[in-house]
């Protein structure tokens, strides 16, 4: 079975990408959630606390401000809303941002629009508002199925509120569902991850992201972990929960087109295949990052910093840079690597002008060699046992 | 500063590693206002920085003092600075032929060390008028008494001719001097004889060439001079003479009795070695001064860079030392586990050290070094014999008729209650007890005949941490005796890493290879597939570890586009790996090298 994402793009030349003719992916960070979860290590504010007003002018500022600057509104690829927690924002306020989107960007008929939700956070009026400006596809963040686990992580919900969560969201008319989990919870058996992934089947959606638990200095949970007061889980078991991920999504009709993503045929994520194809993006918000015409940048993490800098008539960016050709080779082998079907020689060739085995040659034979990377239909990608240790795959591109 | 011979006087410190000698010379130099305060950074015969930070002294140097004595005369003083460590003991005794006298320094709470105690012997051997100083007296621990009953008990000297001093305090310095002036006698040697100058020193500089540091035993030196060297043979013209005061000083003539330097546009260290006469090419003497010795290097390793790319710079680096380092030797070498390196051979132990250290941090190199081997005889069975430096070259065991190890007398000055630990760590490294000498009611001199190989790996540090630090060490070199000895090689993942392979007893190869695959196991990361260690003698396993596979390695959390965060962490891992050498498909860390070394150390 193979997702046809875009079955009549072969991808951008080289020429195109130089011409600006690209489509972009538009991203939307909003930084505040009602609380912090344990493991997060995103960037957010307490939404209690913030300036929503302040945000959402600098936010429509920026998003003119690049937009006057790329000359005509580029075409729009895909649209995500993500955070914080999006729905912590007023909706009317949310809305007055999209509609800046839609001034300064192409947003063709049909284009997938996400947008992130806290079960908790979720009122029906909201998301049929939000349907009704162009969001067609909510990502929930349910994680675990059982509430003692979902109090290790912090989270501010239950089982029940995702239940109910989903129900709204259908009812509001979402016919594309994601649900986030977390695998690799201390305390975490695998038979807790498979029921977790059972309920989330339940529950219907169209894509699952099943995420390993990645516990990061800076967070509450790494305090705990340090403190002793909690264990992580052990690899084998991450290892196992892996692969009872793979084997429960598949026999559900679900396919792995990432190494964490499953989707129903024709549900693939369309703004996080730009990602993994290493294809230009633009992120607005604070903290938000971008890739376009050759450059990479983050903006201000900081809310009152990055509004500063638009008030000041300039653009938010914290930290940018200038893609080299060997580094934009080597970003497109490890994020296209994640993706299962893998890197498309041609798209390749296409893209840079030469072939796969003219620059990674000695690498991809040494990877075949050990049993990591595999040819299937024209692409390259990782085996079945070079999935878990995706890494020591991609660091060989670097 | 030109001098009659009557009031010279040539003399060196003989002191053990942190008995005071740098800081006493630094007084010396200050009283005779050679040194005004600390105007020239602290402790001016050590040159090098390595050489401060490890508290000894590897080159030596020469500072000419001039120095009013209490007769109101004014005298040139000569101070010859000697090394503290037995690999340097042949360079040790070519600054003592230098000399006329010596300060013996002794710490007045350590009493008289091993080290001490030979380059006294030395001293004796030629001659040398000994001034005994007992320092450091102002430390609460002193106990001056103790140590002049050592100096008599032990070497024969005058204990209650010792001068009391603390170097740190300036305590005793104008006495010292006038010991100097009375004590010693001044040089002989006529000035108008056929000219014969000892070379004790030499180091390479971009600008003059080689200089040579000289004691003018007879005749004179002269700028213009066509000069030979007796034992190497080369024929140089005078461009400079001068004396180190301790600037530079130039000087019209070396006279019979001076000290001080030649350069002579000379290129290469080895055309200029210690020990070497240095002759007036026109009117040459008809025999060299006594004791010339080519330096023999006894322990040999592999130096490889981490970045095969640096092997150029490698070179050039060992080039450019060896221009200062007559002993210093070296051929390139191919290992099929690090590539292209050489196999280089020292002094000893520190020498090897010393080199290491210099080629990573004053010519930035990432270096592997494998571990440190002694020349090993080798007859086959068809009669033919060679000396090998490197376990690889060892024949087949079937072609082998007898194999010899260099064995060394080491001996060893410890409290008497550190007695049964000491010989038990001999036993262990197959020593043959010789003598136990009582050199004081509380101190002992322990001798043993041992293998070299046996000290060289990791026996100092032992025999530190068994004494609580108390015990010191020198060796002679005894020569060659015939030895049960067996190669063990090192298999990562089926493939033999030559680096790592080792001579060994074959009483110790078990031993030796557990502990060895130990350490690799723990020290080779996990990589995605099982890696299996072994140490083989030919074709028989002897000790066996395995690393199991890396299970999970992947970061699959959604970064919301921070592309660059992701590849970030990546870089730093395969930065981590590109430190390590690849050896088929296994990432060996330089550690896992170095650890062949260390092992037993922790």
């Amino acid at each position: 079975m193979e997702i046809g994402i875009y079955p009549d793009d072969r991808g951008p030349t080289a020429a195109g990408y130089a011409r600006n003719k690209m489509k972009v992916g538009v991203y939307l960070h909003v930084p505040f959630c009602r609380r912090k979860c344990a493991y997060c290590d995103f960037v957010s504010y307490p939404a209690a606390a913030a300036d929503m007003d302040g945000y959402v002018r600098a936010v429509k500022t920026e998003i003119a401000r690049r937009g006057a600057a790329a000359g005509a509104p580029p075409m729009a690829a895909s649209l995500y809303v993500g955070g914080g927690t999006p729905t912590v924002l007023p909706v009317e306020a949310l809305v007055e941002i999209l509609d800046a989107i839609r001034r300064s960007f192409h947003w063709p008929p049909g284009l997938e629009a996400t947008v992130e939700a806290n079960p908790e956070t979720v009122h029906r009026s909201d998301l049929e508002r939000l349907r009704r400006s162009g969001i067609n596809r909510i990502s929930i963040g349910m994680q675990a199925a059982q509430d003692a686990l979902l109090a290790v992580l912090g989270r501010g919900h239950r089982l029940d509120d995702v239940r109910e969560a989903v129900r709204l969201a259908r009812r509001a008319g979402f016919e594309s569902l994601n649900l986030d989990l977390i695998s690799g919870i201390p305390g975490q058996t695998t038979d807790d991850w498979r029921r977790t992934l059972e309920a989330a089947l339940v529950l219907e959606p169209e894509h699952i992201a099943a995420y390993s638990l990645e516990i990061t200095p800076g967070t509450a949970l790494y305090g705990r972990v340090e403190r002793g007061e909690v264990v992580p889980a052990p690899e084998d078991r991450v290892l196992e929960m892996f692969h009872a991920t793979r084997e429960v999504l598949t026999c559900a009709g679900y396919e792995q087109y990432e190494i964490a993503n499953f989707a129903r045929p024709g549900h693939a994520c369309r703004h996080n295949l730009i990602y993994w194809r290493n294809e230009p993006y633009l992120g607005f918000g604070p903290a938000a990052h971008s890739c376009w015409q050759g450059w990479r940048w983050a903006n201000e993490r900081d809310p009152a910093t990055y509004a500063a800098h638009l008030d000041a008539g300039g653009l938010p960016v914290a930290e940018s840079e200038k893609m080299d050709l060997r580094t934009e080779m080597a970003e497109t082998m490890f994020l296209g690597l994640r993706l299962r079907r893998g890197v498309e020689r041609e798209r390749f060739r296409r893209r840079f002008g030469r072939d796969l085995d003219t620059v990674y040659g000695v690498e991809i034979a040494r990877l075949q060699d050990q049993g990591l990377l595999e040819e299937r239909d024209g692409c390259l990608r990782l085996t079945e046992r070079g999935l878990p240790v995706a890494n020591v795959v991609f660091e060989e591109f670097l | 500063m030109q001098s009659k011979q009557e009031y010279i006087r040539n003399f060196c410190i003989i002191a053990h590693i942190d008995h005071g000698k740098s800081t006493l010379a630094d007084r010396l130099l200050e009283y005779t206002g050679a040194l005004t305060g600390r105007k020239v950074q602290e402790q001016v015969l050590d040159q090098m920085d390595l050489e401060r930070e490890r508290g000894i002294t590897i080159k030596l140097q020469a500072v000419r003092l001039a120095y009013r004595a209490r007769d109101g005369r004014e005298y040139q003083l000569n101070l010859i600075d000697t090394p503290g460590h037995v690999d340097f003991s042949y360079e040790v005794s070519r600054s003592l032929a230098a000399c006329e006298g010596a300060l013996l320094v002794v710490d007045a709470s350590q009493g008289i060390e091993a080290q001490t105690l030979a380059n006294v012997y030395l001293a004796l051997e030629h001659d040398l008028a000994i001034i005994p100083v007992i320092n450091k007296i102002d430390l609460p621990s002193a106990d001056p008494d103790r140590v002049r009953r050592e100096l008599e008990d032990v070497i024969g000297l005058d204990g209650a001719a010792a001068v009391l001093a603390s170097a740190k305090l300036g305590h005793g310095v104008d006495e010292i001097l006038e010991r100097i002036v009375r004590d010693i006698s001044p040089p002989g040697g006529a000035p108008d004889a056929p000219l014969r100058a000892l070379i004790f020193d030499s180091h390479y500089d971009s600008y003059k060439g080689v200089i040579a540091y000289v004691r003018v035993m007879e005749g004179r030196l002269a700028p213009g001079m066509s000069i030979r060297m007796m034992a190497a043979g080369g024929e140089f013209e005078v461009s400079e003479l001068g004396i180190f005061t301790p600037a530079l000083v130039a000087v019209n003539e070396l006279r019979a009795g001076e000290v001080g330097f030649v350069a002579a546009g000379i290129k290469n260290v080895k055309d200029c070695r210690v020990g070497d006469t240095i002759t007036n090419a026109r009117r040459p003497a008809p025999e060299p001064l006594p004791g010339y010795r080519k330096a023999k290097p006894m322990v040999f390793c592999g130096l490889y860079p981490v970045d095969g790319t640096e092997f150029g710079r490698l070179r050039d680096a060992l080039d450019r030392l060896s221009l200062n380092d007559a002993s210093l030797v070296y051929e390139p070498e191919t290992s099929m586990a690090l590539g292209f390196g050489f196999r280089c051979g020292f002094l000893g132990l520190l020498h090897m050290e010393i080199i290491q250290e210099r080629l990573e941090r004053e010519y930035g190199l990432e270096l592997i070094t494998t571990a440190p081997s002694v020349v090993y005889r080798v007859t086959k069975t068809n009669g033919e014999v060679y000396e090998i430096q490197n376990p690889s070259q060892l024949p087949p065991a079937g072609e082998i008729e007898k194999m010899e190890e260099p064995f060394v007398l080491a001996s060893s000055m410890l409290p008497q209650e550190y007695i049964g630990p000491v010989m038990e760590l001999c036993q262990g490294r197959r020593g043959v007890f010789r003598n136990l000498e009582y050199i004081g009611p509380q101190r002992v001199l322990i001798t043993y005949e041992m293998p070299l190989s046996e000290i060289i790996y990791d026996f100092f540090d032992r025999l530190k941490s068994s004494t609580r630090g108390y015990a010191s060490l020198d060796y002679d070199y005894l020569g060659y005796r015939e030895a049960r000895l067996v190669r063990v090689d090192i298999l990562v993942a089926g493939e033999r890493l030559d680096a790592l392979s080792i001579i060994v007893h074959r009483d110790k190869a078990y031993e030796r290879s557990k502990l060895i695959v130990e350490q690799l196991r723990d020290l080779i990361p996990r990589h995605a597939f099982e890696i299996v260690i072994q140490a083989a003698i030919g074709q028989r396993v002897i000790a066996r570890e395995s690393i199991r596979a890396l299970r999970k390695n992947v970061l699959d959390k959604c970064y919301g586009g921070d592309v660059t965060r992701k590849r970030k962490l990546l870089e730093r891992q395969k930065e981590g790996k590109k430190r390590m050498k690849q050896v088929g498909s296994v990432n060996i860390p330089q550690e896992a090298f170095m650890s062949v070394l260390s092992i037993g150390g922790k």
